[in-house]
């Protein structure tokens, strides 16, 4: 088993205005296998939390800490977290243009597992996922995310999820903006992939919707860059039901 | 530091925010990252700043408006000062503007011209009195006019009639002189024809060159002009199409090797329902100065263009400048057009002048924009190849390459593509150094 610790997070970005800190110390524990999903309103910090996980270096980590089985995450570099077993599925993947998928597939599985894969079985294996995954097989001689759909974009993300098979993923809002079909095609991949390979994750939603086909183990509400309240399945029944309002009024009382 | 001239600064995205449609560039122009835009600064916008020397730029006046002529007289002794040449260095054209008169030429030797064989296509060398010369071309400027008044024959390439050229037609033009000369190729694309056509210049040579396209009713004509000259050749060249009704004509350029290039690719509309894509590829290293100028000239109604050039740039003094003129007239209903020039500058030292211009005359059209930019790596690509585990270096590559290839991928030459794939990863290698 595998341990992704974040302990005490605090994290600013650079304004206009000078630095403005957007996590105000944040503490969670996800084991392999376990499905945390983190619900908040927009503009609560959840998709800070996922980015600095993966080192995007807009955010400044200021105090607190994130260990891998006891490893410094924040020590190190992007590709080095995801070589360690780190995913993070973007909110808004970029397109590369002229780097096709086959190229882009191929070469990070190979950084990742430190040797290329078996030519036979990979092709085979990225076939079949993309099968799975309901994605035109011409996508693998296109341009990375290029003239991708907002839902293809996100098919694909969770394509790289089952082929890269990390230790953790974080998924940061892989349900918006995708249809009832996408998003059950898209947490059936989730799902695979954290029954095959163990995988914890971190799911970052702003609605439940998700929630009826990825079954959390824990939910955390995420209210002005904190986890307001931790708890099981149910939490989210009842977010569902009364909205975040409670909290972001115990918020700006406090 | 990177300069860059852009037609639209207002557009910059200094913040860099928003999800682009495609990185870097919005709909209808360039959204510099910070870090460019802040360089861009330094630079001055085409259309209506004054320019950095306090002079009022004169890109506001009509393309149309422009000199064409066969003769020599007609265009002044370069100053250097005249818009169409205030970016090109002339002292090192040695000699090709003719700086001493009228009266002088080009008399050095043409650079050899080898045409392989291709079933359905005649090759012929012809004296300069051949009337089919010059019927797709006219000099508009006065490197193009030396050239023109200079050339003792020509090579004509004439695709036949309804003929599909089953091979691309290869002509290999090398260089083994440093004395100016000039140079005059013609290709006949009969109606209903269809060839590949690829001319790669190699050796050393000062050269102006006229290559004209005659793209007839309905032809579709395929042309790649590669300039992998060695590091001290001088080359203008002045690539004219007319393409005619319902005809398509495709240009590559893809320049890496010499001193001086400059590439003036100009496409004409004889007709309706005509298209032309116009691309292009610049790799400029340490002191290299890469230029190419565009023009398209939609005259005919329902026609389309599409231009998209892309350049590298990477070591001390590197340097490239990308003009493209696209000018809709008022005969022209129904035109769809669009240009676009993006760069990547790899290190500092560069400099990149990229100015769009857009002239439109009639409203009756079906589409009509252009984009610039000129961003070192950009970032968010970075982020996300390297958050797939694939080291920063490596990274780097894969975007670069990726950069270069969307050219590449468009010239449909297998082994044309493969070897040049092969040079750009020769370039990038330099680019480690």
């Amino acid at each position: 088993m595998s341990t992704l610790e974040i302990k005490d997070l605090h994290v600013s970005i650079e304004t206009e205005n000078g630095p403005k800190e957007i996590l105000k110390g944040v503490s969670l524990t996800i084991n392999t296998g376990e499905t945390h999903a983190i619900m908040g309103p927009n503009g609560s910090g959840k998709s800070t939390l996922a980015s600095t996980i993966a080192g995007h270096p807009r955010y400044e980590v200021t105090s607190g800490s994130i260990t891998l089985d006891g490893e410094d995450v924040l020590e190190m570099s992007v590709d080095e977290r995801a070589r360690a077993g780190l995913f993070l599925a973007m909110q808004y993947p970029v397109e590369i243009p002229g780097v096709t998928m086959t190229n882009f597939l191929r070469t990070a599985k190979t950084a990742i597992d430190g040797e290329a894969p078996s030519l036979r079985h990979w092709s085979k294996d990225v076939k079949a996922a993309m099968e799975a995954l309901k994605i035109d097989p011409a996508f693998a001689s296109r341009n990375v995310n290029e003239g991708f759909s907002g839902g293809e974009k996100k098919r694909v993300e969770i394509l790289q999820l089952e082929l890269f098979k990390p230790k953790f993923a974080v998924l940061d809002e892989t349900d918006s903006g995708l249809d009832v079909d996408a998003l059950r095609v898209v947490s059936e991949g989730v799902n695979r992939a954290q029954s095959t390979n163990a995988m914890g994750t971190l799911l970052i939603t702003h609605y439940t919707r998700i929630l009826q086909y990825i079954t959390p183990d824990f939910v955390h509400v995420f209210v002005d860059g904190k986890v307001a309240e931790s708890g099981g399945a149910e939490l989210a029944d009842r977010l569902e039901a009364e909205g975040y309002e409670r909290y972001e009024t115990a918020a700006a009382g406090a | 530091m990177a300069q860059t001239v852009n037609t639209a600064p207002e557009e910059i995205d200094a913040d860099g925010a928003g999800v682009p449609v495609i990185p870097g560039m919005g709909e209808e122009g360039e959204k510099l990252s910070g870090e460019v835009a802040a360089a861009s600064a330094g630079g001055h916008a085409q259309h209506s700043l004054p320019s950095a020397d306090g002079k009022q730029a004169t890109a506001g006046s009509s393309r149309a408006d422009r000199q064409s002529s066969y003769e020599l007289a007609d265009f002044g002794v370069l100053t250097g000062r005249e818009e169409d040449w205030r970016f090109t260095p002339l002292d090192r054209l040695a000699g090709l503007h003719l700086p001493d008169g009228d009266s002088a030429r080009l008399t050095g030797t043409a650079p050899a011209v080898e045409v392989g064989a291709v079933d359905g296509v005649t090759v012929e060398t012809v004296s300069r009195d051949d009337a089919r010369l010059g019927a797709a071309l006219t000099p508009d400027d006065r490197v193009s006019a030396a050239a023109w008044a200079s050339f003792a024959e020509a090579t004509v390439v004439t695709v036949g009639a309804g003929v599909e050229a089953g091979t691309p037609v290869r002509i290999e033009v090398t260089g083994t002189g440093t004395e100016p000369t000039a140079q005059h190729l013609l290709v006949v694309a009969e109606p209903n024809s269809r060839a590949d056509v690829v001319i790669t210049h190699r050796g050393t040579a000062v050269v102006s060159q006229n290559v004209e396209f005659d793209v007839r009713e309905g032809a579709g004509l395929n042309v790649t002009s590669i300039q992998a000259w060695d590091g001290t050749a001088v080359h203008a060249s002045a690539q004219q199409a007319k393409v005619a009704k319902d005809a398509t004509f495709k240009h590559v350029t893809v320049s890496y090797g010499g001193s001086v290039v400059r590439l003036t690719p100009t496409s004409r509309f004889a007709g309706p329902g005509a298209e032309a894509q116009m691309y292009g590829l610049y790799f400029a290293d340490a002191g290299q100065h890469l230029e190419q100028r565009l023009f398209v000239d939609h005259s005919a109604p329902n026609c389309t263009s599409n231009v998209l050039y892309k350049g590298a740039l990477q070591g001390k003094d590197a340097r490239a400048v990308w003009i493209g003129d696209v000018l809709i007239r008022k005969t022209a209903e129904g035109t769809d057009s669009y240009e676009k020039n993006q760069n990547l500058v790899l290190t500092d030292g560069t400099r990149v002048d990229s100015v769009p211009n857009l002239e439109i005359e009639t409203g009756l059209i079906e589409g009509a924009g252009h984009a610039s930019s000129t961003a070192q790596f950009d970032d968010e690509q970075l982020f996300y190849l390297m958050a797939r585990g694939i080291p920063e270096q490596e990274a780097r590559e894969l975007v670069l390459r990726g950069f270069l290839n969307e050219i590449i991928q468009k010239i449909g030459i297998d082994d044309v593509e493969e070897a040049l794939t092969a040079q750009m990863e020769a370039e990038l290698q330099v680019a480690h150094r």
